[in-house]
């Protein structure tokens, strides 16, 4: 295990991830908000989805630092009488279940559709590569609400699955793109000449040197499939009611923004903006590391 | 050239039959076409009637060549809710959609690549470091966060914008009615635009950048220096040209993304544009109205999907058809 640590500090990587500060942070943020996700029922002060917990007595209060704000409510309540702190816990928990849900099923389902489009060309190739530019042309948002608002019915994975349902595609289309070149490598003309399967081929040589751009993909995606949790759910179409997230928190939140209850709408706002930001600090650095050819997008 | 772009309509043409499809399904058995414009009490007698003039008693492709039919004809149906005809009630509120994705769209366009020129131009200056972390930022906020931020600062903390609808608008050639040409229409676009525009303004930039970067680094550059041209001249003239390529791909592309962020900020701003009807649709369970949305704006897409393509190929004539 020791030898292991070593071994992973001497590395290129991990040498370069230490000194840029900025990618550092992002991921201590991460890190916070995530064990705070994980945790939440230990954490969090009072579960905010349970009925009996609820005091109306005790709704929209301010932060504990503000005049009227009252313990254990640090940050405020809600309309409610829910704890904003709680919620915020809870809601970043639907937050991480949606983003690592997507990125992993979309990251499976996309990058294998590529990776045997792109090894085998064809007429597959075609079809997945159109139906990529089709549904790449259309919003994700427009698709997921779409299909989420037609069917009425909403569930935690029904919204992992309208997202994915779109969110596959740049999976495919960015591993076909390295298969391409991967595949006139002299080492994978070398296995198929030795009468290696294609299977083989493809898994041993063509997979592992064309895997690394889908990290910097999938750190992206997982931001965007978290802000688009968040959009749906603020539209009402996501996440339902009965169960915590940061965009219906928003969204809730709204109609007392305009009596001045900022904290309502402001913490939670903050710790997406926190979460997405985070990613895409490290998806832009994973990028300069993978890649500093395409440094610049 | 011409078989180029002859097949990218012809693709254009079976993604809109896709498309067709889909909304036919949408318009068709979802929710209870029958139910809903007989009414709850109809009797069996006037439920039958219903049928048959919808054509649910015929087979299934007859019943979706019909919808095709129709919708050539400009026939969608009735809403549900509203029983106006569908059309009507879209091409009333597109212009405000249209008029806000436009506006959207310049400023993003505007902004995007005149900084993304700037910055490539000056990499080590301070402003630009700051702009490469803000336009991050840009990316990273979601459009509702952005939509509501800017009402509580500009609308509530300052008074200074409204917080909703479109303001005054006139009415041009019978049927449109625009915001854009009354002091009023602009006050009320500017906040709605900005928090359109402003992810694809983010995005426009750091790629006008990245390609501004990678083509002054060409050697056709470094003659134009060379030759003693001035600073301007290889600016503008040589690099962002050739940079632009990417940049324009890119703003037809994200046509489709604007429009789906354009639902939520109409929500937002209550913007009387299609979006926002769509959303009401979608409650209301106005199926109709879904199904003719999603052909609209397939077919939009599908149009500038193709325009792009054919600028494509002019500006660049390396790409081979």
């Amino acid at each position: 295990m020791l030898n292991k640590i070593n071994q992973i500090r001497k590395t290129k990587f991990f040498i370069h991830f230490i000194k840029k500060p900025i990618a550092v942070t992002a991921l201590i943020v991460i890190s916070i908000l995530f064990l705070g996700a994980l945790f939440a029922p230990v954490i969090a002060p009072q579960n905010p989805y349970d009925m009996d917990k609820l005091d109306l007595a005790n709704s929209l209060l301010p932060p504990i630092w503000m005049e009227g704000g009252q313990s254990p409510y640090l940050l405020g309540t809600d309309v409610q009488g829910r704890d904003i702190f709680s919620t915020i816990l809870y809601g970043s928990r639907t937050s991480f279940l949606v983003g690592i849900s997507v990125v992993v099923i979309s990251g499976l389902l996309g990058g294998g559709i590529g990776l045997f489009a792109g090894y085998f060309g064809g007429i597959f190739d075609t079809v997945v590569m159109r139906t990529a530019d089709t549904v790449l042309s259309f919003s994700k948002t427009l698709i997921a609400m779409l299909l989420l608002g037609v069917f009425r019915h909403s569930s935690i994975i029904l919204v992992i699955l309208a997202i994915v349902i779109s969110d596959w595609v740049q999976y495919a289309r960015t591993i076909r793109g390295e298969v391409l070149s991967v595949k006139e490598e002299e080492y994978v003309l070398a296995s198929q000449a030795i009468g290696g399967t294609s299977l083989r081929t493809v898994f041993k040589h063509v997979l592992p040197n064309s895997v690394s751009p889908l990290l910097v993909v999938a750190a992206v995606d997982f931001g965007i499939a978290i802000m688009l949790e968040a959009t749906l759910s603020f539209l009402g179409v996501g996440i339902p009611v009965t169960q915590p997230s940061l965009g219906m928190m928003i969204s809730q939140g709204r109609n007392y923004l305009y009596a001045g209850k900022w904290w309502l709408i402001f913490f939670p706002g903050l710790t997406l903006m926190a979460l997405v930001f985070s990613l895409n600090l490290i998806s832009d650095w994973l990028r300069d590391e993978i890649d500093p050819k395409v440094k610049n997008i | 050239m011409g078989a180029f772009i002859g097949r990218r309509i012809l693709q254009g043409i079976i993604v809109l039959l896709l498309v067709s499809f889909i909304a036919f399904i949408i318009f068709q058995y979802l929710g209870d076409p029958v139910m809903t414009l007989a009414g709850r009490y109809a009797t069996q007698a006037q439920r039958a009637e219903v049928r048959e003039a919808l054509g649910l008693n015929k087979a299934f492709y007859v019943q979706y060549f019909n919808f095709l039919k129709n919708a050539f004809q400009g026939n969608f149906g009735m809403s549900y809710v509203t029983k106006v005809p569908v059309l009507n009630l879209i091409l009333e509120r597109l212009p405000a959609s249209l008029e806000l994705a436009i506006v959207a769209e310049a400023f993003a366009v505007i902004l995007g690549i005149s900084l993304g020129v700037f910055v490539s131009a000056n990499p080590k200056n301070f402003a630009s470091k700051f702009l490469m972390t803000g336009s991050l930022l840009g990316i990273s906020l979601p459009t509702f966060l952005v939509g509501i931020l800017l009402i509580y600062i500009f609308s509530i903390i300052l008074g200074i914008m409204p917080t909703s609808g479109r303001g005054e608008t006139v009415t041009i050639l019978n049927f449109w009615r625009s915001g854009l040409l009354t002091f009023d229409g602009w006050r009320h676009i500017i906040l709605p635009a900005f928090t359109l525009g402003m992810f694809q303004m983010a995005l426009l930039f750091r790629i006008t950048r990245g390609a501004m970067l990678e083509v002054l680094g060409a050697e056709y550059i470094r003659t134009a220096w060379a030759k003693g041209l001035k600073g301007k001249s290889v600016l503008f003239k040589h690099a962002l040209r050739n940079a632009l390529i990417p940049v324009i791909t890119m703003v037809g592309l994200q046509f489709g993304q604007l429009i789906g962020f354009s639902i939520v900020t109409e929500s937002i701003f209550q913007w009387p544009g299609a979006g926002n009807l769509l959303l009401n649709s979608m409650y209301e369970s106005d199926f109709p109205v879904v199904a003719t949305y999603v052909i609209i704006v397939a077919l939009i897409v599908v149009m500038l999907n193709v325009l792009v393509d054919i600028s494509y190929a002019f500006l660049n004539p390396k790409i081979r058809y």
